[in-house]
Order: structure tokens, then sequence, then C-alpha cells
């Protein structure tokens, strides 16, 4: 059969094409696990949830999202040698508001905090976070630092930690595809709302400091409250 | 030379101070000795005179740095000038002011640089510039408690930020106030053309940038304190890797290696010295590389070609880096007196890899001209962009390519050699366009005289015939005493390093001169007037680092 055959009917066209595509003798790409649980039937009954939950694990939108060092590690896993989006997560999405996994690459201080919780506020639900270096774990290298918040759960909840400083471009593949695991599993780290968030900041011990500010801030206010002593 | 007259002091053999001396007359009230040059104590209400006419008369014309620092019994501002045509000629003002009353004059009428200087200084210590212009704190939130570089600072104390702090920038400030048609802009501080978390607060009159308010400090990691509270042997080393952390962590812990080791006085093996110049040279290369990925990806919007292109070429220099240190990105390689290990065995391999490796670059910086300078595209929206005015440039204290692509000549490796790098045969590159592709341009010529540098070294190494010597004797623990300002040609400028010691294992005060630091001050004149788009392309190309402004 010459390739530029040309066909009378639609059936003899798609016959030749499947023909040509499968060739002879069963092909083995197309008993798929997938293609053995259909069988003859072309549906399949599964939980709306646990089918949202598979297509969320393997599609993931992740937000482009620079802190510091380990930034520079997280470029490399998106980028030529790595390429994270072998797993299907290699787009990163530069508005919070398209994106649903967050990667935290970074020392965060107290200035950026209130600025990442921000963005984190932003997305979507359901969202996920990876945490990525030593200094989102406990604030790392700069612990003892006066101005760097010690871990970023201190400030939104984490699915997942990648320890390093910083972490291998390996080991954050490694840690995103263990959250796609956990996502397809349907789990996800429970929402804690950390000390920090204090409504009215009555909640704060009266020093002089609380007595000072009193005065500035309004009642309505919001405070929230780097404590070095609490860990 | 601009001025007509010799300036004062310059003599064949280095700086006559005497003289210099003599042109402060009345002003000097005592001299001090630090280890890399003199330092006249001056009174707090003289600073702007002493320094314009130290700038007018004796061609004082780079203020490098401003340091603070507080004593038991005073406060000190220390103003270390150099000058652009011999970074070797020094001298340093200190200014002592007392403890009640932390008063003194700014310089910032003679040094553009002062401003963001010493609003630091009053951020984190707590001295206070009288008619300074903007006197507001620049690297922690407005509302922080104390100054915490400060002696009596008490890190245990809570901060309240109130979650004001959180609320929307945007919210009611659309418009400036009788100026109907302009608009408030606030990019960053997530945003991905800020190279990090740099936050802009810019006004915008159509597409017109009328006023730029960079927004520092959302990375200030307190790396001064953070070295402050290590010991001299073995606990600093670590942190520089992280000030410049786009694998120039080199580049950065010479400048560190450098200060301590004229302070402690320890000699370095000349071997060790290639070492370490072969391997701050593969930074370098790195470093630009991802400058040059990252500006292409800020003009062009593409995550494709080049920023894909850079990555795969710094991808094969950090397994160079790796195999050499052990480390991908933060290499902790050198030590006080040497380096940590020599060459990964065989030897004779390992060099071969980084030898052809670098015969292959040249052919691969072709590429990045063919798809970046000799693009039409390109130059049309980098040529006559950002343009920085030598002089300019250097009242804000740039260096590093961003001033030599305004034409320059400033290059410490050949100006204050250190190193192995007087031995080698390579050029300091220079253009004189001072847009935004001359920067472009410097860059990418500067990495081919990197490989130059390299390739060097390997031929070097590999007909090294004698003892294999990397690292001398230094003592266990170092206490050295006194005060010692040094700089390296870091991969963004001048990185320089102040310290005193105090006879203790410890730093009694640690100054990081970040080169990203000033070269980002110089944005406010680059962008005025600039469209927006355009801003962008200049912020990209002054190349900054966040972990190094903020520190
Ligand atoms: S964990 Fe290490 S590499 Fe990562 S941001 Fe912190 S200091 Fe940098």
């Amino acid at each position: 059969m010459s390739d530029n055959q040309l066909h009378d009917t639609l059936d003899e066209a798609q016959q030749t094409t499947r023909e040509a595509r499968t060739g002879e003798g069963v092909d083995e790409r197309y008993n798929s696990r997938l293609r053995q649980a259909f069988g003859d039937s072309p549906f399949i009954l599964t939980k709306f949830d646990a089918f949202m939950n598979w297509v969320r694990g393997n599609s993931m939108f992740i937000l482009l999202f620079g802190i510091a060092c380990c930034s520079i590690e997280m470029m490399h896993t998106y980028a030529t040698k790595h390429d994270l989006d072998r797993f299907g997560a290699g787009v990163p999405r530069a508005s919070p508001r398209q994106a649903d996994v967050i990667i935290v690459p970074g020392t965060i201080v107290s200035k950026f905090g209130p600025r990442m919780r921000r963005v984190y506020d932003q997305m979507p639900e359901p969202k996920f976070v990876v945490s990525m270096g030593s200094c989102t774990i406990s604030g790392g290298p700069f612990q003892e630092g006066y101005n760097v918040i010690k871990g970023v759960e201190e400030l939104i909840p984490v699915d997942i930690h990648v320890p390093g400083c910083p972490p291998r471009p390996e080991a954050l593949v490694y840690g995103v595809l263990k959250l796609q695991e956990q996502v397809q599993a349907g789990e996800s780290a429970p929402v804690t709302v950390k000390p920090y968030e204090l409504r009215q900041f009555g909640d704060l011990e009266e020093d002089e400091l609380v007595q000072k500010l009193a005065a500035e801030i309004d009642e309505d206010d919001l405070v929230m409250r780097y404590d070095w002593t609490e860990r | 030379m601009s001025l007509q007259r010799q300036p004062v002091g310059e003599t064949p053999d280095g700086l006559d101070y005497d003289a210099l001396a003599e042109l402060l007359d009345g002003y000097v009230l005592d001299r001090e000795q630090h280890l890399n040059c003199e330092a006249f104590v001056i009174r707090p209400d003289d600073v702007a005179a002493v320094l314009s006419t130290l700038r007018d008369r004796a061609a004082f014309d780079h203020l490098s740095l401003v340091t603070a620092q507080e004593y038991r019994d005073r406060y000190e501002s220390i103003y270390h000038l150099k000058k652009y045509d011999d970074p070797t000629q020094e001298l340093s003002l200190v200014v002592p002011t007392p403890r009640d009353q932390p008063h003194s004059q700014s310089g910032a009428d003679v040094f553009d640089t002062a401003i963001w200087h010493e609003r630091e200084a009053y951020d984190l210590v707590g001295i206070e510039y009288d008619d300074h212009p903007d006197l507001r704190r620049i690297l922690l939130p407005e509302t922080w408690q104390g100054h915490p570089l400060s002696l009596d600072y008490n890190q245990d104390k809570p901060q309240i930020v109130p979650l004001r702090e959180h609320a929307n920038p945007m919210e009611g400030r659309t418009d400036v106030a009788d100026r109907s048609d302009t608009m408030f802009i606030n990019i960053g501080p997530h945003h991905p053309a800020t190279h990090g978390v740099l936050h802009l607060k810019t006004v915008v009159d159509g597409e017109q940038v009328v006023d730029i308010d960079p927004d520092i400090g959302y990375l200030h990691r307190c790396e001064e304190q953070m070295c402050q509270q290590s010991t001299y042997r073995h606990q600093i080393m670590p942190y520089p890797d992280r000030w410049d952390y786009v694998s120039a962590g080199i580049l950065n812990e010479w400048a560190y290696a450098r200060a301590a080791e004229s302070l402690a006085d320890i000699d370095v093996p000349v071997y060790a010295q290639v070492l370490r110049t072969m391997s701050a040279e593969l930074c370098r290369i790195c470093a630009h590389l991802l400058a040059i990925g990252t500006f292409a990806l800020d003009i062009y919007g593409e995550f494709t070609a080049i920023f894909m292109y850079a990555v795969t070429d710094r991808e094969r220099i950090q397994n160079l880096l790796e195999e050499l240190t052990g480390q991908r990105l933060m290499f902790n390689y050198l030590r006080l007196g040497g380096v940590a290990w020599g060459l990964p065995e065989p030897r004779a391999e390992y060099l071969e890899t980084v030898r052809s490796v670098m015969a292959e670059f040249p052919d691969r910086l072709e590429e990045y001209h063919n798809l970046l300078t000799s693009n039409e595209l390109f130059q049309m929206r980098v040529l006559d962009t950002g343009v920085l005015p030598a002089e300019t440039a250097k009242s804000y204290g740039a260096t590093g390519p961003v001033a030599r692509g305004s034409g320059i000549d400033y290059d410490l490796r050949r100006d204050d050699p250190y190193g192995y790098y007087d031995e080698l045969d390579w050029e300091v590159v220079t253009d004189d366009g001072g847009d935004n592709f001359s920067r472009a341009l410097v860059r990418l010529q500067e990495m081919e005289q990197s490989a130059r540098i390299v390739r060097q070294c390997v031929d070097v190494l590999a007909d090294w015939s004698g003892e294999r010597e990397i690292q001398s004797d230094v003592p266990r623990t170092v206490k050295p005493g006194g005060e010692v300002y040094r700089a390296v040609e870091g991969a963004k400028g001048e990185l320089g390093i102040y310290i005193r010691a105090d006879g203790t294992d410890t730093p009694a005060r640690f100054k990081i001169r970040s080169p990203a630091f000033s070269n980002l001050q110089t944005l406010e004149v680059l962008a005025e007037g600039e469209y927006i788009a355009d801003m962008i392309a200049t912020l990209g190309s002054l190349d900054i680092v966040l972990g190094e402004v903020d520190r």
C-alpha cells in the first residue's frame, strides 16, 4: 500500500491509519493498565474526588517565586538538566491566582513574612506548599538572626519539607514527586494557625512596648509578632 | 584626570598622609593607623566639608563604604575613601559621636552613595545624620523597635508588626495628589522581574516613570550579626557563600579571606592562590551567565532559548566546581591561609575536563553574541536606555560591570592585585556606552576573559612541579587585633569587608560593602523619565542579587 493512497470512504481511511500506526502483531503500547482496567467498557466508575485528586496530582502549576539562594537551585530544577516538566510540574506561573503549589525557596525575614502570607492567601484553593531548604524549616544558618523568621511554618502550613542548604535539584524533584503522591492520595497538611496570628493584641503580654504601641495601633488592627523566645 | 592641579598627597610612591593632613588642617583631631590605610579623626559637624575637600583637592572620588559602630563610650562612623584611578590609595575618616547624642553631619551632599549607606547606619546602629535628605529605615520594617547592631539591643524582646503591613499597598494610592494623571504602581516584592524580593514603589505618568523608590530589606538575613558571633577560623567562611548566591560563592569567600588574612597576617601558598584564582573565575562565569540569562528573560520574556542555554552552560561549570569543592552552590572552599582541598584525583583527568569545557566556551559565547548583542531586536530594546554617565556612576559608588559599562576603568583584580592575577595575561573590559547594552556586552566579554584566566591557571597547575601546598600554617584559633578594610572584585563589583578585631576570636564589627547595594542605588537616576518597560531592562542590566543588597 502506498503512503499517498486515497480512500473512498472515511472508514477505509481510518482503517489504514490504524494499521499504519499499530503495525503487525499486538502493540504493547496500547495495553496500558488503564486500558486493561477499562476492559470492553468505555466507562470508568470512580469517585469524583478521587478522580480530581488524580488529576490535580498530575498537573501542578507551581508559583514562580524566588526568595533567596535556594531559588537558584529551584531555577536549575526547572531548566534543562533536571527538567521538572517531566513530572507534569514544570510551567511556573507568575501570578499566584493561577498557581496551586508554592515552593518557598529561601529565608523569610520579618519584612517579607506578611508579603509571603499575602501571596499565599491569593492562591486559589486547594493549594499546597513545599518548603525548600533549611531556612524554611528552622531559619537554617540564620536562625539566630534578629530579623529571621524561624521557619515558614510560622506563617503558612507546609505539606513537604525538603531539607538541605540548598537542597540539590534532585532533592527538590523528589519533594515534588512526594507531594504529587500525597495529593493523589488526597492528603494535605492540616491547616494550623500558629501563635503568630494574634487577634487584637490583647494576647500580648503587657510590657512597655505594647503600651507604647497601644497608642499607635487602632483597636481593630490585627497584629502579628515575632517572638524569638518561643522556639 | 579632569583636575588641572596635581591632587594633594599623590606621590610616585604612594600616598603622603602628612600632605593630606596639612590640606585638612584644623579639621583633623587625631590620626589612627588602620591596617589598610591611615584614618583621620574629625568632628561630626565637619563631615561634608572634609569630604568635599578630599574629593575636589585630593581626587578621592570613591566613597566605597560607610561603616557605623558603637563602642562602650561612643558611636563611630567611618567613611572609607578610595580613588577610582588607583584604589590602593585609601583614606578613612573616623567620625566619633557621643553616646547620648549620636548626631553626625551627613555626607549625602558630597557623595550620593552616602544616602543609602547612612540610612543603613541609622537603621542598624542608630546614628542620626543631620541634613540627610531622607533618613528613615532601609532594611528593617518601619515599625521596628531599637537598632539591632547597637550594644544594648535586646534580641529576645518580641517585635510587633501590625498587620497593616499586610494591607494592600495599592489601596487609595492609585493616584498622586494634585497630579491626577500619574499613577502609583507597586512592583514587588514578589514579582518575576525583580530578581528576588525587591520592592519598587513606582509612580508612572502614562508609560513613563516619574518617580521610583526601591524598597529593600526583604532578605535582610542579619549576615553581619551572624559573622560577628562566629569565629574567624572556621565559622565565618560559610556565610559569604550566601551573600551573592548566584554561584559566586568563592569570590565572596575570597573577600573575607583577604580581609582576615591581612588582619591576622597569614600567608597563602602560591599553589593555593592559583586554585583560588581558577575557581573564582569559574564562579564569575557562572554568575555572569545567570545575569545574561535572566536579562534575556526580562527583555524578551522568553523562558526557552537563552535562559535555558545559560543554565545549561552553568550546569557544565557547576559540575567542574562540584568536583573541585564538593558542592554545587555553597562551596565553602576557601580557608584562611589556603583552600580546603587540592585538585580531585586523577588530577590530569580533571584538568583535561576543565580545559575542554573552557576550550568550547568561546563558541558558546559566539552563540550568545548571535542571540543577543548582534540581534536587532535586542539592540532596539536596550541601546540608549538606562544611560549611566560616568560621573554619576562614581558619585553613587558603582563598581563592577556597571561601572565598566560606563567607561570607568576600575577592576580590583588589576588595580589592587591579589591572588595570582598579576602573573596572568588578561584584560579589563570596558565600554563607553553606559547603557543597558554596554553592561550586557561587558559581562559577555568578561566571561571570555575569565575563561582565558582559567585556561592559563590550568596550564600552571598542569605544569606544577614543586610542592602542592594548599594551606599554610594557621593557628587553631585566630585572635587578631586592629581594623582593616579590604576588597576584592566580586561578580557584581567591589566586594569589601571591614573588620574591627578586638583580640578575641570573633570580630567586634564585621561590615560588608556590597557592590549590588551601591549599584542598585543608581536605579533612581537611571529609571526616572524612562518607559516602565525600559526600567525593567535597566534593573536586569544592573544585575542585582538581593542576598547581597540586603545581606
Ligand atoms: S537553606 Fe541555605 S541555600 Fe537555602 S535559602 Fe537558606 S541559606 Fe540559602
